[in-house]
């Protein structure tokens, strides 16, 4: 491979992109570190992608290689849709980070180590027998070892701070480091610092002055070799005004963005759950545009908090990942019942149960388009990337408002903590679609009947509190228009019918499918959903370069679909389906279109490489 | 704004067009009237009125009252009426709920609207069975009841929904009985409360529980067994002649013989609804040996939830102006100069 190496022979040249992966204890700091790099290396104008990897357990034991986080940053100066393959740079704090993280670090690419955490103690932990810094287990790669615990101590030593305080300042020696490295302003870091440490001003000096001691090191240590200053050239972008977002951000704002354009208050319903509690906690400091929050007893009375919220004339919407989803399933029939809008938010994480509850997975789909008692449908909609969550939340909406219907937006773990580079929309920019409740009698003669549908099946929304139009809802089947009790054959029939026709309806009311890269017709077409985008467009745009026949398809609305989609696939003599479950949006395809539909799947709860469908391509195509 | 004339209702004006359905004989259709009788009562407005209710012979309530009405799912109603009360805080919302529904399958949201203290009034019909799954025995099922699913009389120990309800926080305990006229006074007192207003309701189910309650709600024993919870008011039963004491030995209470009307001098104790030691006392008193306790048993408020919602988002939103754009571009942002775009690629 030629791609990007970051090793002695490059390291002078500006290279197209660069992964650094920041390794160590889940108490070091690292996802603060990253997050923190993410957000200079964006300011630099360089395009990035990030992948926070972190386990399940808030403090695990130290030293072990269970309680290992790390965060993984892509960025270059060409247009960046995933988190990068392998690491070029590796920051390992500890022997169990450097154990877990060192077989994913490219060939030749390069390992800096803190060796004051090289202790027995901790290498026992981390089970290497000999320490690797001893024997030539990491002869592959560039190792720059040094004992960064003793350099900070050193440059925190005239504040004063106790021993294990004084620690904590490391990552931001290491971060110095590396803003050094790849040649960062450390002046929005030390802003930051000077404002998260507004109360103890001594803790910002400090880790100011760690931050400076690691930039200083980089650039006054006489290194030979691997400790070369990189630069990585700004991408050029369309030009704006730019910020990181990451899923979980903007599924917030975009649902508040969503309930403003409809004129509506907003009210969240919802309960702690990994990894959706983000979009509550976002939500909580927005509340001057209208939102209400509610943390709920529980999964299921967070949703049906939020149809009561609906029912009262307010957009109801709930958050959670795949356990939750599951608990809230009994009431999001009851809302496809009672035709209330509402917003089901998944941020999917591995299944079943428990699962994987801090890794990534798309196995949901199933939960979604079919997860519930009876025939009852619900639009699906899947965020590809944390921009495109703000433009999905407002279109979730759309729907919820404009057809009386709950919508599921489906994002994942990835999506909700993962940053990327955000072109910040103007709200003017978007139509907005405000609701008409109804206020006064609609069959003419003084009564109000709440299931009278309009021509694309939609009943009226009247919210209690109106006069004259008091009437009565609720789970069992109900007489056309009245609403009233009734489940005689031929009622249920036609409801049912009608049910399914408004929500098929939808269909024509979302954009048609387009080809996000590639021929609209071809011999293979790579058709995927969610999160996958990333690496799916930049394997086709690879085997694009080598000459191959293949598009990519990215699908925002998984139900219904988009009209023209069966059509579309059809000009392909192939179509290979990549996803992070066992086939769920291969069987929908099939399903629907009566096409070959074939699936990629993985669900180890790390994301695709572009390497790995890059083979996928090359082999459906040999 | 609002035109503050005080509504003007009937009885009639809460009806609605539909045929009731449950059994005839059900005591459900006594407290439909005594409801309807006392919306009228307390000034209620129809368009302001919602009737919120779980699943069960309670839950199909709401089709029968003329205002804004929500048959939701099993056990979720609190859930529903706290989104419902949130939204608009102006709403009189009326709970409906049985002893499956509210102390079984819904047992958990009922302890959380209790304890944060919704405004709303919570009618739970106890009728110590399941009636709309036919028969089996409830989580208030005393034990021994014979049920489909208990055949040789069930085993389980009942749960007591006002104690519960006294356990969970609750302000306001109350109870009645279907059939009884002074339902509405019990009713009254729950609409007034500001706060969650929880009315345990005895309810015959003449289909598979008949009865059940005829040892305090017959005419010809209720004097002897029914004790009337009336704030300021000794508690006395049996025309005066019994009275429940304070044994300050176990610290429970007793029965006492009241003579020639001096309920002081036998030690009778005056019923103080603010008093929550004692409210824990009357709903447990054991049938039988002690009278059944009824009417407004504990009644003091606190902030509703909704009240504290709203004050705590007027002070988060203190001094912020709604700007989207200002949102939306928060935090750290940099711009890219239109020159710096001319080298975009493909």
């Amino acid at each position: 491979m030629l791609m990007n190496s970051v090793n002695r022979q490059e390291s002078q040249t500006s290279p197209e992109a660069v992964v650094v992966r920041f390794a160590g204890d889940s108490g070091d700091g690292m996802q603060l570190t990253g997050g923190q790099f993410t957000l200079s290396t964006a300011l630099a104008g360089n395009d990035l992608a990030t992948f926070p990897d972190f386990p399940a357990e808030i403090r695990a034991p130290q030293g072990t290689l269970f309680g290992v986080s790390a965060f993984q940053i892509n960025f270059g100066s060409s247009e960046i849709t995933t988190a990068g393959d392998a690491p070029d740079v590796l920051v390992a704090m500890n022997p169990a980070a450097l154990k877990t993280n060192v077989p994913a670090l490219k060939p030749g690419g390069l390992v800096i180590i803190d060796t004051g955490e090289f202790n027995k103690r901790n290498l026992e932990k981390a089970k290497y027998e000999v320490s690797p810094l001893d024997d030539d287990s990491l002869a592959k790669w560039d190792v720059l070892a040094f004992d960064i615990s003793a350099l900070t101590l050193e440059a925190v030593k005239p504040f004063g701070l106790g021993n294990k305080e004084a620690l904590r300042c490391k990552n931001m020696w290491t971060l110095g480091l590396a803003l050094w490295m790849f040649d960062r302003d450390r002046q929005p870091l030390i802003d930051w610092l000077k404002g998260k440490f507004a109360k103890n001003p001594i803790l910002a000096d400090a880790n100011i002055a760690a931050l400076n001691a690691g930039h200083a090191y980089g650039e006054t240590a006489e290194l030979a070799g691997p400790l070369k200053k990189l630069h990585v050239d700004p991408v050029p972008s369309e030009p704006g005004l730019y910020r990181t977002i990451t899923g979980a951000e903007a599924v917030s704002l975009g649902l508040v963005a969503g309930a403003q354009l409809a004129h509506l208050p907003m009210f969240f319903g919802g309960y702690p759950i990994t990894p959706a509690s983000a979009i509550l906690h976002n939500l909580v400091k927005m509340k001057e545009f209208g939102v209400t929050t509610f943390q709920a007893e529980d999964e299921i009375a967070a949703i049906c908090a939020a149809i009561g919220a609906s029912y009262a004339g307010h957009l109801g919407v709930t958050s959670s990942s795949g356990p939750g989803i599951a608990l809230k399933g009994e009431a999001m029939g009851l809302a496809v019942m009672t035709e209330l809008p509402l917003i089901i938010v998944n941020s999917q994480r591995g299944g079943p149960s428990t699962g994987l509850p801090t890794k990534t997975e798309q196995s949901d789909l199933y939960q979604a388009v079919y997860g519930r008692n009876g025939d009852a449908p619900i639009p699906v909609i899947a965020a590809r990337s944390p921009g495109d969550a703000f433009d999905c939340a407002i279109e979730a909406c759309r729907i919820a408002v404009q057809f009386m219907t709950p919508v599921i937006l489906l994002t994942d773990g990835y999506i909700g903590n993962a940053s990327e580079p955000w072109k910040v929309p103007d709200p003017a920019s978007y139509t907005p679609f405000p609701v008409t409740f109804l206020e006064e009698s609609n069959n003419g003669e003084g009564h109000v009947l709440p299931f009278k549908r309009d021509e694309r099946g939609v009943r009226p929304w009247i919210k209690p509190g109106t006069a004259g139009l008091m009437h009565r809802i609720g789970g069992i089947e109900k007489a056309i228009d009245t609403g009233n009790i009734d489940y005689a054959p031929q009622v249920h029939q036609a409801q049912t019918d009608a049910r399914k026709a408004k929500i098929d309806g939808v269909a024509k009311a979302i954009p048609a499918q387009d080809v996000c890269l590639g021929e609209d017709t071809g011999k293979l077409a790579v058709v995927g959903w969610g999160s996958t985008f990333g690496p799916i467009h930049q394997a086709v745009r690879r085997a694009r370069k080598k000459g191959l026949s293949v598009s990519h398809v990215h699908v925002r609305h998984i139900w219904p679909l988009p009209e023209n989609l069966g059509e579309l696939l059809k000009g392909f003599d192939k179509v290979l389906v990549p996803e992070m479950n066992t086939g769920q949006f291969k069987t929908v395809l099939r399903d629907q279109f009566l096409i070959d539909a074939q699936p990629l799947t993985k669900t180890s709860g790390q994301p695709f490489t572009i390497a790995e469908l890059e083979a996928a391509i090359e082999a459906k195509l040999a | 704004m609002n035109d503050m004339t005080p509504i003007q209702t009937t009885l009639k004006d809460w009806e609605t067009d539909q045929e009731v359905r449950w059994c005839p004989g059900c005591g459900d259709y006594a407290i439909l009237k005594a409801v309807q009788r006392t919306l009228p009562m307390v000034n209620a407005d129809p368009k302001n009125t919602v009737f919120v209710s779980g699943i069960g012979c309670s839950s199909r309530f709401p089709y029968y009252v003329e205002s804004y009405g929500f048959h939701t799912i099993h056990g979720r109603a609190p859930a529903f009426a706290t989104g419902i009360k949130l939204a608009n805080p102006d709403l009189d919302v009326w709970l409906v709920t049985g002893d499956g529904d509210g102390m079984s399958i819904g047992g958990n949201h009922t302890m959380h609207v209790l304890r944060r203290n919704l405004d709303c009034q919570i009618m739970l019909f106890n009728n110590e069975i399941y009636g709309l799954t036919k028969g089996q025995y409830s989580p208030t099922s005393r034990v021994g009841t014979n049920s489909p699913t208990s055949p040789i009389g069930s085993v389980d120990r009942p749960a007591l929904p006002c104690a519960f309800a006294l356990g969970a926080g609750a302000r306001f305990v109350a109870r009645g009985y279907d059939i009884s006229k002074d339902l509405p006074e019990v009713l009254i007192a729950a609409y007034n409360h500001k706060g969650a207003a929880f009315v345990e309701i005895f309810q015959n189910c003449i289909v598979y529980n008949k009865d059940r309650f005829d040892d305090f709600t017959q005419k010809k024993v209720a004097d002897d067994t029914q004790v009337w919870c009336r704030d300021g008011e000794p508690l006395l039963f049996a025309k005066g002649t019994q009275g429940l004491a304070l044994d300050c030995d176990t610290l429970s209470l007793k029965v006492v013989d009241v003579a020639d009307g001096d309920w002081q001098a036998a030690g009778v104790a005056v019923h103080n609804v603010k008093n929550r030691g004692l409210a824990h006392m009357l709903v447990e008193m054991p049938f039988g040996a002690f009278p059944m306790a009824l009417g407004v048993i504990y009644d003091d408020p606190r902030p509703t939830f909704e009240s504290e919602v709203v004050a705590e988002r007027a002070k988060l939103i203190e001094g912020k102006t709604a700007d989207l754009g200002k949102l939306l571009s928060k935090g750290q942002t940099w711009s890219v100069e239109p020159e710096a775009a001319h080298g975009l690629m493909d």
